[in-house]
């Protein structure tokens, strides 16, 4: 398996403003790529036209090899998504949006307990599973919303913020869950975490004020920062690249 | 399974999850009982028919399809799940239908309960059942007509109050648009034939049509077609703020 995303200079303008301006990265099967940037940099919106939520103004986005512009359902298939602040039904129980989610993607009707008992086994949903969603702590909340995003083992994954919110051992949990499924698959994961990045993504883009400023390898990452830093490294190179490019833009 | 069947089923059970569906229906089943015994003369008629219930379907809808509709797609984006259905891999025209049917659906129910009232005239007296069922089909087109509106509107927005309030005006103009006070505000400042065509889409004189007991074709395209386009606006509104 080769190219599995690939976002082609893509923009997004909401009326005047300009969030996204010439996007441009590929994903192959095996990566984790975590998309850095300052709040309100375009991360959102990106992630949302990488699955079609909003189209963009100009550009393509690829997944799987299908232009999702052409064929948005084959697109749609081949992906799991995790949106901003893990949204889901609240008057359902895990089970029964589990269910509404594996029926919409089309897993086959016997199946659907199969892979049910399977995802809540692998996120640890199992003491909440038959609880209405309303009821759940934030921590479950965000593991439902991984859950969906993986009932049908898509090839590629888009989560935004997969671990906000979570506590330590949760946060690890999931860190866990995404670099052993990284290692066939294509992930995408948003965050403001820069541990998280040295933790599971393989690769780094960072953005800022809607243009790619940063791509290369965590190691990469963490040379950008001068010698004579010795401490939070990550954090240093970050600053120095995200506010060079909001100063270039403003 | 089908698509549409999904979200139809999902939407259909998410009313019974609240105090919803109980409410509406109470309320429902309580304001036609009101309005057909005490407004409608039921008994005093002395008719073995259900004219006066049916006369106040198309007034009890005008408020309660909306608190139906309203949450189709204004909860969805409040809470987001939008992102969720709308990158599911089901077409959007499966999710438009499947949320249109269900809430449909609920409302017919509401409609069958009121069927002791037409048990009750079948056994005081002789009625025209064909009227009768004529005067069902006609109820059940109103709300539909309402609901296919409400959720339109519902499309726009994720606020639910607006939602409501909107959908009750613009049903309430669709319903009156055939009455001499409506036709006479645009009779000013338009053609002839625009002010036609406002009074032919008026709910309720097709309302009326049907319920004089003759199913006619030309009132069910009416209600077929408006329900239809109204569908695919809802998919239109839906679609443009995705590129907005």
């Amino acid at each position: 398996m080769g190219e599995l995303i690939h976002a082609d200079n893509l923009h997004k303008s909401f009326g005047a403003i300009r969030a996204v301006n010439g996007v441009t990265f590929r994903v192959n099967a095996g990566e984790v790529v975590g998309f850095l940037g300052p709040n309100g940099a375009g991360k959102t919106t990106t992630m949302r036209m990488l699955t079609g939520f909003l189209e963009p103004t100009h550009g393509d986005v690829v997944m799987n090899q299908l232009l999702l512009r052409e064929d948005p359902i084959g697109a749609r298939r081949s992906f799991g998504y995790l949106p901003e602040g893990a949204p889901a039904y609240p008057d359902m129980t895990v089970r029964e949006y589990l269910m509404f989610i594996a029926r919409a993607r089309g897993i086959p009707s016997k199946e659907i307990a199969a892979r049910i008992a399977d995802v809540v086994m692998r996120i640890h949903l199992r003491v909440v599973v038959d609880q209405v969603i309303e009821t759940l702590s934030k921590g479950f909340k965000r593991r439902v919303g991984i859950a969906q995003a993986i009932i049908h083992d898509p090839p590629i994954l888009i989560m935004d913020e997969p671990t906000d919110g979570l506590d330590p051992n949760q946060k690890h949990e999931v860190r866990e869950l995404i670099r052993t499924m990284g290692s066939t698959k294509a992930i995408v994961l948003s965050t403001h975490i820069l541990e998280e990045v040295e933790a599971v993504c393989t690769r780094a883009v960072v953005i800022a004020a809607g243009r790619v400023v940063f791509d290369g390898t965590p190691a990469e990452f963490d040379r950008l920062a001068p010698a004579s830093i010795t401490r939070n490294r990550m954090d240093y190179a970050f600053r120095a690249m995200t506010s060079q490019a909001s100063e270039v833009a403003s | 399974m089908s698509p549409w069947r999904t979200v139809f089923q999902r939407e259909f059970k998410a009313y019974f999850a609240t105090p919803l569906a109980a409410v509406f229906l109470v309320v429902f089943l309580f304001l036609a009982g009101i309005l057909t015994f005490a407004m409608g003369g039921f008994f005093e008629r002395g008719q073995a028919d259900l004219r006066s219930l049916f006369q106040f379907v198309p007034w009890l809808f005008l408020f309660l399809a909306p608190s139906l509709s309203m949450r189709l797609w204004a909860e969805e984006r409040r809470l987001g799940t939008i992102e969720i259905l709308t990158t599911l891999p089901i077409p959007l025209s499966h999710a438009v239908w499947g949320k249109f049917l269900a809430a449909w659906l609920f409302s017919l129910l509401a409609l069958a309960l009121t069927m002791p009232l037409w048990v009750t005239v079948s056994w005081l007296g002789d009625p025209d059942h064909g009227a009768i069922v004529a005067g069902y089909v006609a109820s059940a087109m109103v709300s539909g007509i309402f609901l296919a509106i409400g959720g339109c509107v519902s499309a726009t927005t994720k606020n639910q109050v607006i939602a409501f309030v909107v959908t009750v005006v613009v049903c309430f103009l669709a319903m009156l648009s055939g009455f001499p006070l409506v036709l006479d505000f645009f009779r000013g400042w338009l053609a002839a034939g625009a002010v036609d065509a406002i009074a032919s889409v008026s709910v309720l004189s097709h309302f009326n049509s049907l319920m004089r007991g003759v199913v006619e074709l030309r009132d069910i395209v009416y209600f077929a077609s408006a329900i239809c386009g109204l569908l695919i606006a809802t998919h239109f509104m839906i679609d443009w703020r995705k590129s907005a």
